[in-house]
């Protein structure tokens, strides 16, 4: 390379990012130190240097003073490192001729010590410097992009990103792993602030998803292996049966009418256990698709293989029943992914003190958003258990959040839909209704709003974490009622209050198995578990897996148009990836020195990916660039040294120690 | 000499986990020891044991290795050869007179900024104890 | 089978208001083939009115304690006083979290050629016989039908909090499924955590007795016929100021407040002086009919 050939020569750029790195690290001395460094002929510091002036210094340096390595000093290479790439190739020199040291977030945003900080930074670009002088042009590789798209989870995130891209002519995968898509929107009754119907705005969004040419939907189903890397992915989906045909069946439910079983004897998940069903059904009226799935834990068939078959006789000459069906395994390949598998409530019982489990009338919220569901268990009548209407409700907000026994984090929904179902109870039942809350939280279009107008609606607001909920009367009038005792932090009174009907505003979690999920797509999640956004700011559905996208709760709790928002932007980033055709991968790849191999054998099975094969003839191993992920695990095991990696060679990592350590 | 001992350490995080928590504990302003030095490198599968003898050689007082929990690799498994690694390592550095605490491999997540500075402060302070290492070379300057 | 043994700290509740407690536990820890063997030479353990008055001393108390117990080689060291149980839980916490009072604690036994603070395993006996005794082996060692009515299981602040060891911190139901499992039925408590008053019927008597009356109407008002208890301190509380709530209230509960250690060993075959039954105050005539003097034949049902 002519750019590289003759003396090495560094130019050390250092960036103050306003005051974030200069308060605490001092870039002049800095700067001065760099010009100490060996082959350094340009040091220079700037106020901005990602922003266009800043490159600029790099860009027109590199011809005017003849450089043919770079080093910049700012952030974390994680947010920048592409930027300044772009800059050197910009004027011509290979990108990979850069070293970034990062001096803001592991240095000047963690120490306050002015002299150590400066002194660390010293370190660091001293190891820099040392680095960038045994760097090597790379060449990136590009590999093209598979159009078809993955959506893990038909919840409205899954259903708004399957959508968008299915209309932008991009065929979409649409896995979801119950019968029906819809997800939790569906069971809501009443939408926030707007009160408009859930079903109303959502239903014709899931038919849409039925209708489309471009969209592949398997519901039951689940994904359960993801092999292959951006571009082109391997997935396998396990397709459960329902032992129903959805190619045969035409949703007549006549099978379900014609079930041995007159009533429902089962538990309906849909209807959050309020009501039952029978071993043949559709979780909901509108479900998509419509078919009727038979659950063989219920089926007497399944149980005793001695039922009379009625379901069989009513399907007729459609011949959709049968109970010989067996799950499928579906291979496809995807160029991206969307993960959209949401949430799951907490679980009023990890709160033992408010009594769900043990006083029948305590409810969870999505409990009661059922019961105020028209096509609902009760028909949309705000009833207790044995069918009184409640005269008193009480409504305990962050059951499961903002807690440290429980969930740390605010559920960001429950302040507004605990709101919506006191309005909504109030206007079913006439019921005086007690909000209990820590902070009315209401950030949102319209949001406070409708705060003030269920103000006026004479909702009344206790501020105080409710302490229990017990049918523990001290006198004649708390008898059969529920008491919640609170302190009302704005009264400065403990008080005791008697209500018919407790409601538990239960937070937002990970799914139990998003550990799993996080694993099989090669994403990261936080602790608690949701998925974690490659930048909170400005990647924020994007994950540190190239080509898989987030959209709705599973990335943290969210509102209805928030997840709708996030999931058209996911499928805007899957569009980017997909309509450029290709994309360029980091050339960090291992190598194999062949003369030096000894033909040992000891990398072979190190490698994850089968990407090493040992040539029998010549007695060497060699390493397949393309399926190469670039981790260097059998670098760092090769006996002989003679598996090697671009960009992590091993003698650029012993000058960054030796920078490190020459003024220890 | 300083009246306390600061120790240098060198310290080996992945790319994709322990890289990131370092990131995250800067964005978070988790403040900590400024004592270590961080080497990216793509998996802790990647670090050579003659990087840890070479830091050694030439005059680091810890060295940590970070990486990715067991199970969350971003390859897959580079983090259990680390593992295996690590633990023929120890014995070697027992072997030339190398303290124990001087040699850490910490599993540290990217969602884990607050244990960056856990580790970090606590290998310090381990180190501080400890005082600096005692190496024929210093031995002569002394 | 062998026994297993362990350290026995019974604290001085043991020797007086409770001391019926201490015999029930005896009679049924032999019944179930497990031994306890009494520290030696143990004090106070720093509970109630020394903790408030000088915390570091009140730690120094506990902490000999476990110093003797790590000295006579106990591994582990049942406590059936909530409070006791509590004292030493708490200065082996906070020794661990606070360098200061580890290091109080380690002069003070130094100065009396103690060894320093161990790691001696608290334990309390309902969470002994509900872990290292299966239910299935209780049910297998029951030989008395139980003729008695329902009863409110009880287990105090102490017991749980803050640590929640021995159960759960908010709803604790090991006392429940042990009572169970020896055949007695039980009701759903909601005060089970409830404070019974602890030292106030001595200090602010009127406020002490409210919170017994508190208790006690609860579980007549949920159908229990008599209270179990895991603490001296709260079976006295509810045992003795019955008579006085009656003439204040003219509220006449006359329950009985057993520990759960007497039921249990009832019901496993212990003999009604050996559990210490003749000692309650309250609830005599119900206990009279519950566990008669001469029960007849052992009657083997299982």
């Amino acid at each position: 390379m002519s750019e590289a050939g003759g003396a090495v020569r560094i130019g050390v750029y250092i960036c103050h990012c306003g005051a974030n790195i200069a308060a605490t690290v001092d870039v002049k001395s800095l700067a001065a130190s760099a010009a100490t460094m060996p082959n350094v002929v340009v040091w220079r510091e700037y106020k901005y240097l990602c922003s266009d002036s800043g490159q600029d210094l790099i860009r027109q340096d590199i011809p005017n003073q003849r450089l043919n390595r770079i080093v910049v000093a700012s952030c974390s290479p994680h947010l920048h490192e592409q930027t300044f790439r772009a800059a050197v190739a910009a004027a011509g020199l290979n990108p990979f001729y850069l070293q970034m040291v990062n001096i803001r977030e592991h240095i000047s945003w963690v120490h306050e010590n002015r002299m150590e900080a400066t002194s660390k930074a010293q370190d660091l670009l001293r190891a820099a410097v040392r680095r960038v002088a045994r760097h090597e042009a790379l060449e990136r590789s590009r590999i093209p992009i598979h159009p078809d798209v993955l959506v893990v989870g038909g919840g409205i995130a899954g259903i708004h990103a399957a959508l968008t891209l299915a209309n932008a002519g991009k065929h979409v995968y649409l896995v979801e792993r119950q019968p029906t898509i819809g997800g939790h929107m569906a069971q809501f009754d009443k939408t926030f602030p707007t009160l408009d119907c859930a079903a109303c705005i959502l239903t014709p969004k899931m038919s849409a998803v039925k209708a489309h040419q471009k969209i592949t939907l398997w519901t039951y189903s689940e994904v359960v292996q993801v092999d292959g890397y951006v571009g082109s992915y391997q997935v396998t989906v396990k397709r459960r049966t329902r032992y129903v045909r959805e190619d045969l069946c035409t949703g007549c439910l006549e099978c379900l009418e014609a079930c041995l079983y007159q009533e429902g004897r089962f538990t309906d998940e849909f209807n959050a256990g309020l009501a039952s069903r029978k071993p043949i059904y559709i979780p909901f009226p509108q479900a998509v698709p419509q078919v009727p799935v038979i659950d063989p834990e219920a089926c007497i068939q399944f149980k005793s293989g001695k039922c009379k078959k009625t379901c069989i006789d009513a399907c007729g000459d459609r011949h959709a029943i049968s109970f010989q069906l067996e799950e499928k395994t579906e291979e496809i390949q995807v160029g991206s992914i969307i993960v959209a598998t949401g949430f799951q409530v907490f679980d009023a019982r990890r709160a033992p003190y408010y009594g769900y489990g043990v006083y029948p009338d305590v409810y969870t919220a999505l409990e009661v958003e059922r019961l105020v569901n028209a096509s609902g268990p009760t028909a949309g009548e705000v009833v207790l258990r044995d069918g009184r209407i409640p005269k008193t409700v009480g409504i305990v907000h962050c059951v499961g959040s903002r807690d440290e026994n429980t969930n740390r984090w605010c559920s960001r929904v429950c302040c507004m839909y605990s709101l919506k179902l006191a309005h909504l109870i109030k206007e079913r039942t006439g019921a005086e209704v007690f909000n209990f809350y820590i902070d009315i939280r209401t950030p949102g279009k319209g949001f406070e709003e409708f705060y003030q107008k269920l103000l006026n609606e004479k909702v009344h607001f206790i501020r105080g974490r409710v302490a229990e909920v017990t049918d523990w009367a001290l006198d004649p009038t708390e008898e059969g009622k529920l008491i919640l005792r609170v302190e009302d932090t704005l009264a400065g009174l403990v008080r005791r209050i008697p209500v018919d009907m407790v409601v538990l505003s239960v937070g937002l979690e990970p799914r139990s198995d998003a550990q799993d999920v996080c694993r099989m797509f090669n994403m990261t999640c936080s602790g608690e578990g949701f998925f974690t956004e490659r930048h909170p700011k400005l990647a924020p559905v994007n994950t540190f897996a190239d080509g898989v996208f987030l959209a709705g709760c599973c990335q943290g709790p969210k509102d209805i148009p928030d997840t709708v928002a996030q999931a058209g932007a996911a499928a805007a980033e899957a569009l980017v990836l997909i309509d450029s055709g290709s994309i360029e991968t980091e050339p960090n790849t291992a190598y194999t020195d062949e003369d030096v191999c000894s033909g040992c054998k000891t990398c072979i099975p190190l490698c994850p990916y089968h990407a090493i094969t040992f040539l029998e003839q010549e007695k060497k191993a060699r390493i397949n660039q393309a399926t190469c992920k670039g981790c260097g695990t059998c670098v760092a095991a090769c006996p002989s040294g003679s598996i090697r990696q671009h960009l992590f060679e091993d003698e650029q990592i012993f000058e960054e120690i030796e920078g490190i350590l020459t003024y220890a | 000499m300083p009246e306390v001992f600061e120790p240098k350490i060198v310290a080996f995080f992945c790319n994709w986990c322990t890289y990131l928590a370092a990131d995250l504990a800067g964005t978070s302003r988790i403040k900590h020891a400024p004592n270590a030095r961080v080497i990216r490198v793509m998996c802790s599968g990647r670090v050579d044991p003659q990087f840890v003898l070479d830091a050694f050689a030439k005059g680091a007082d810890g060295v940590l290795i970070g990486g990715c929990h067991p199970g969350d690799c971003h390859y897959q498994e580079g983090n259990y050869k680390a593992l295996r690694r690590v633990a023929l390592l120890r014995r070697l550095l027992k072997q030339m007179g190398i303290e124990e605490e001087r040699f850490r491999l910490e599993w540290i997540s990217a969602a884990e900024g607050e244990r960056v500075k856990t580790v970090i402060n606590d290998m310090v302070e381990k180190l501080r104890a400890l005082g600096p290492r005692v190496q024929p070379v210093r031995k002569e300057v002394a | 089978m062998t026994a297993a043994t362990y350290g026995y700290y019974p604290g001085c509740s043991m020797r007086g208001t409770g001391i019926a407690y201490e015999e029930s536990l005896l009679t049924l820890f032999h019944l179930l083939d497990l031994s306890l063997e009494e520290l030696r030479d143990w004090n106070c353990c720093g509970a109630t009115s020394y903790m408030c008055i000088d915390e570091n001393l009140a730690f120094l108390l506990s902490a000999r304690n476990l110093a003797i117990a790590h000295q006579s080689g106990f591994r582990e060291l049942v406590t059936p006083c909530s409070a006791c149980y509590l004292c030493l839980r708490k200065v082996q916490e906070y020794a661990q979290r606070y360098p200061q009072v580890a290091e109080r604690v380690r002069e003070s036994l130094a100065a009396a050629s103690l060894p320093a603070l161990n790691s001696v395993k608290v334990r309390h006996p309902l969470e002994v016989l509900f872990t290292d005794v299966e239910l299935d082996r209780i049910r297998s060692k029951v030989v008395r039908h139980w003729h008695g009515g329902r009863v409110a299981c009880y287990y105090g602040c102490q017991l749980v909090r803050p640590y929640g060891e021995a159960d759960n911190v908010h709803n604790p139901t090991r006392m429940d499924q042990l009572l169970q499992a020896a055949g007695v039925p039980t009701v759903e408590f909601a005060l089970k955590t409830k404070c019974c008053g602890g030292s106030l019927t001595g200090t602010i008597h009127p406020v002490g007795v409210r919170l017994n009356y508190i208790l006690l109407k609860e579980a007549v008002r949920k159908g229990a016929k008599a209270i179990a208890t895991v603490c001296p301190l709260c079976q006295y509380n509810l045992d003795a100021y019955q008579a006085e709530i009656r003439a204040e209230t003219g509220e006449a509960f006359d329950l009985p407040i057993l520990f759960f250690t007497q039921i249990m060993g009832w019901a496993l075959g212990g003999d009604l002086r050996s559990l210490g039954l003749h000692r309650a105050i309250s609830g005599r005539r119900t206990i009279d009919e519950w566990f008669p003097k001469h029960p007849g034949e052992v009657e083997s049902y299982v």
